[in-house]
Order: C-alpha cells, then structure tokens, then sequence
C-alpha cells in the first residue's frame, strides 16, 4: 500500500508564523537562557522530521509538543549539575527585571513546580487545549487540567492575586 | 478568562532568536533587480526558480513540486544572483547553471530544455518557429502559453520569443521587463 503523499506547507511559512511562539514557550519551560537552546533544536527536530509527517493539521501543536520535549530535556540535562541543597532545586534562572517585561510572573511561574510550570506555561503561552498539554506531557487531559489549576492557585498565592 | 490568566497569554519576552537551520532542500531568496523582485530558488545545487511570482505562491509551488523543506537562506543564491546581477548589466552574456525544470509541466520542459539553443544573445525568435523547432509546428500558441508560464525566467531565455509581427506580447515580469532585456541584449 502506498502511502498518499502529504502536502505541506513550506518550512519557511512555519518559521515565520510561529518562531516566536516556540522560543517564548521553551523560555517559559527551560528559562531564559537554556530556552533558546531549546528552542533551537526544537527546529532542528522538526525540520529533520518534517518531510515524514503524515499530515498537516495542527502543525502548531506539534511544534510546541517537539519544544515542550526539548524544553523538558534541557531543563532534565541541566538539573544534576545543581547543588542539592540549592532551592528551589527545580527552578530555572530568574529573567532580569531590567530587561523582562512583567519579571515577577516570569519569577513566580518559573519557581513552580517543574510538571505544573510545564503544564501552564502550554496551556496560556503556547494557547494549547488540555488535550494538546496532555499529548505533550505524556499525561492525561485530566491530569493536566489539574496541573494548570494548581499552577493558578500557587500563582494567585504567590503574587497575591485574587481574580476567581 | 482571569487577570492572571491574561497575563500569563501575554507574558512578554525581549528579543528571541529565530532559529538557524542547515542547508534547505530548497533555498530561496527575494533578489532587487532592474526588472523588477525575482524569487530565486536552488535545490540539489539546481537553479528551480527565477520568477516574479508572489513568494507564497511560489514556495508552495516548491513545496508541492521538490520538497517541504523550503527556507529562506541567502547564502546559497550567492553564484544565481551573481550571475543574475552581472547579466542584467551586459557584462554576461550566457549563464553558467544547472537548472532544474520541477515546476514545468512536461509541455513546457519540451518547450523550454532547449530554448537556449533556439535563441542567442541578442536575437529574437518567433513562437511559431520555436514550435517548428520542437517538431510541433501548430502549436506555436501553446508554445506562446509554456513559455508565459516560464519558472526560470531570465536564466532559460524566454524573452527572446515575440510575436509573427515582431509584436513583444505578454511576459511574466511585464512589458517593460521584456523590453528592458532585450534593449539590454541589443546595447551589448
């Protein structure tokens, strides 16, 4: 049986509608500083891949799914190398306030725990559904809804917001 | 949607690097010249494209036709636009590139394979005697239609072909386009 051939937009039309998105995502999981490693080779995968996808629906969401992995294994690579007693143990660089916008959420969500800041920084930076976090979490829509909402409630406490 | 949430979609970020890619299956760039934006196109080393199309339309022309691995990069144009630029001021007379015909239809490769040899520098031809030339001598309107659709404009001569009466008919870069190459081609 052969295979129907797929067409895909040029990887440039990509690049261009969503290189922002990727590299604020893998910011968002991996920090400031290694999320632009990660956004890298997020790009590098998906341009190896990219002639073998079988379709081209919700190309968006599988570029943010291949940042998320990326992102999550910088941030997996990186963690070793802390010392144990550092704390938060988890927490990626904090953005510097000089030069980030709004640098207190970016500190707050980067303080979160790593599954619940993997899970919100999907859901509102990458604007994915919680079936879309889920496939990139490996978890499932549930487990990842729980995620966001116990991400908001230690947001809302941390930066002592009270916007239910 | 909460404050919060609100400003967690607009978290806010200085200055993201666009990502760096190897060499593309297909490479593009937009090159400024006398006659106008041509998109200029290689793949495998190939010239694909040399054509005043629009760039979305024509990348996914590549896309469908080559390969959906289709950038941006300047880098590997250099040699196309060189020779481009050196033949658009009358310092070059003949092209030295491969060219691949991906986006022709198989009447047009028949049409534009050899047009180099049925034209020269500073001549013109009619289309009827292209059309003789390629052993299909009623078909110099169909020979008139593969060569408006050209994608390697410039580079496989198609300005050359006017009309019985010498008329200069359509060309894809424009009248003026047409003009400009062959007042070019009669200064040099």
């Amino acid at each position: 049986m052969t295979r129907e051939k797929v067409e895909l937009p040029p990887f440039q039309a990509l690049i261009d509608a969503h290189w922002r998105d990727v590299a604020r995502l893998a910011r968002a999981m991996a920090g400031p500083v290694d999320g632009d490693d990660a956004a890298q080779r997020a790009w590098e995968k998906a341009y190896a891949a990219y002639p073998t996808l079988t379709s081209a629906k919700n190309l968006r969401s599988w570029l943010l799914t291949i940042t998320a992995r990326c992102a999550t294994d910088v941030h997996r690579a990186r963690k070793p190398q802390r010392p144990l007693e550092e704390a938060p143990p988890v927490a990626v660089e904090g953005p510097d306030a000089a030069v980030w916008p709004d640098p207190d959420l970016w500190r707050a969500v980067n303080e979160l725990p790593e599954r619940q800041r993997f899970a919100v920084t999907l859901k509102y930076v990458g604007d994915l559904d919680h079936h879309g976090v889920a496939a990139a979490l490996d978890t499932t829509p549930a487990a990842s809804r729980r995620l966001v909402s116990d991400a908001l409630a230690t947001l809302r406490s941390k930066l002592g917001v009270d916007d239910d | 949607m909460t404050d919060l949430e609100s400003r967690l979609t607009r978290l806010a970020m200085p200055d993201p690097k666009p990502p760096v890619l190897p060499d593309a299956d297909v490479a593009y760039t937009l090159h400024d010249t006398p006659i106008g934006t041509m998109l200029l196109a290689v793949a495998h080393g190939r010239v694909v494209a040399s054509s005043f199309g629009d760039e979305e339309t024509m990348t996914t022309r590549l896309a469908r036709a080559v390969s959906p691995r289709v950038l941006r990069q300047t880098r590997p144009l250099d040699d196309v636009r060189r020779q481009l630029d050196e033949y658009l001021a009358g310092s070059r007379h003949t092209f030295d590139l491969e060219v691949d015909l991906a986006l022709a239809t198989p009447f047009q490769r028949l049409v534009l394979t050899d047009l180099p040899t049925h034209t020269s520098y500073g001549a013109t031809t009619t289309y009827g005697t292209v059309a003789a030339d390629i052993e299909k001598p009623k078909a110099a309107r169909a020979v008139g239609t593969a060569l408006g659709a050209n994608p390697v404009c410039v580079v496989l001569p198609c300005h050359r072909v006017v009309g019985a009466n010498g008329a200069l008919t359509g060309y894809a870069g424009g009248l003026d386009a047409k003009r400009f190459l062959l007042n070019l081609e009669a200064k040099s």
